[in-house]
């Protein structure tokens, strides 16, 4: 099954405005979060959006 | 020996020669060498005998033998339906797709080709049975012109103005002039797009040429030919790097953005302009106007939806 036109992931570095209903991943800092979204964007065939300063999604389209 | 046998043989070698000077293989790599070649070679041996035959067959009052060419027609409707399965199948392979109108294209493409080559063999057939062999050739050669014409369509240079603007961010959007591409989330891969990342504007010339590059078939093709072209700086697994064409909803202007390997703007330029207007894309809203409002010369030049420099 290939999944199309989906958010994949979120990562975070705010636990209180994490979305529910998908894997979070809740990071320490923008750095942390940075790196975490170069491997998640390789590993789901994402591309990582910004969408705030504390949240990232992965976004399959 | 059958009479007509020296007209027919002239007929089919015409037929194949026009089959074969239509039988290019250019940087899009199709038909690739070697098979695809003797499919498309075969199968315009096959239009070219039929078209000769159905001279002498018509001379001879055989009327019925004729259907044969609505056998051809269904044939050459299957060469569309191959072809167009075989680039379907192999587009979900390439790292920039063609897309599906620039495939429908292109099998439209090789369906029509099999028509030119009846229609050369059957006018060379007439001409060497009613004149001479040099009347002949000059038929052969007419028809040969007919069919380079027939199949060369319109470039993109011909309705667009091309310019190369660099790309840029704003927080994490991506931007071409002022045209928004896409959001990129990454630091890195923003870095990447910088080093690596080209930015183009189209400014269509009249309000037709907007329709037709609005179209998304049109767009992708001119990504493909432009990541076949010059290389992509991609691989699976990084879609952030997929090249992408958006319009400005105020002015129907195109942003393309690319990364290519071999960053050369005058090549890109010059490959976007040559990038073939698809049949299935070109839209004439102005011909309604024409026909709502009687003859008139302009072709949407003066359109007041169409972009203007601020200047003048």
């Amino acid at each position: 099954m290939t999944m199309e036109k989906m958010i994949l992931a979120c990562l975070t570095t705010n636990p209180r405005k994490a979305p529910a209903g998908l894997a979070v991943f809740y990071c320490d800092s923008k750095e942390e979060m940075e790196q975490m979204g170069a491997v998640l964007e390789a590993v789901l065939d994402g591309i990582a959006h910004a969408i705030h300063e504390e949240i990232t999604i992965i976004v399959r389209h | 020996m059958s009479i007509y046998i020296y007209p027919v043989l002239f007929g089919i070698t015409c037929g194949l020669i026009a089959r074969l000077i239509m039988l290019r293989t250019d940087y899009r790599q199709y038909p690739t060498y070697l098979h695809g070649k003797i499919i498309h070679i075969s199968l315009g041996f096959i239009a070219a005998v039929l078209g000769a035959v159905s001279v002498p067959a018509l001379i001879e009052e055989n009327i019925t033998a004729v259907t044969f060419l609505t056998v051809a027609a269904s044939q050459f409707r299957e060469v569309r339906n191959m072809e167009r399965n075989t680039l379907k199948q192999m587009d979900g392979f390439e790292l920039v797709s063609r897309g599906d109108t620039y495939i429908e294209g292109i099998a439209l493409a090789f369906e029509s080709r099999n028509y030119l080559v009846i229609f050369t063999s059957i006018v060379t057939t007439i001409a060497f049975i009613f004149t001479n062999l040099y009347i002949s050739l000059g038929a052969m050669v007419l028809c040969i012109v007919i069919a380079r014409v027939l199949m060369d369509g319109g470039k993109i240079k011909d309705i667009c103005e091309i310019e190369y603007v660099k790309p840029h961010f704003e927080g994490s959007g991506l931007y071409i002039d002022n045209i928004y591409i896409m959001n990129i989330g990454l630091a890195k891969r923003r870095e990447d797009i910088l080093r690596y990342g080209m930015g183009f504007i189209l400014k269509p010339k009249n309000f037709n040429a907007m329709t037709t590059i609005a179209n998304l078939g049109q767009r992708q093709a001119i990504l493909y030919d432009i990541s076949t072209s010059l290389g992509i700086f991609r691989d699976s697994g990084t879609p952030a790097l997929t090249p992408l064409a958006k319009r400005d909803l105020k002015d129907g202007r195109v942003a393309i953005f690319v990364l290519p390997q071999h960053r050369d703007i005058k090549r890109a330029i010059e490959i976007i302009g040559n990038t073939p207007t698809l049949e299935n894309a070109i839209r004439l809203p102005s011909e309604r106007k024409k026909h709502e409002e009687g003859d008139s010369d302009d072709n949407g030049e003066n359109d007041p939806r169409l972009p203007h420099d601020e200047s003048s």
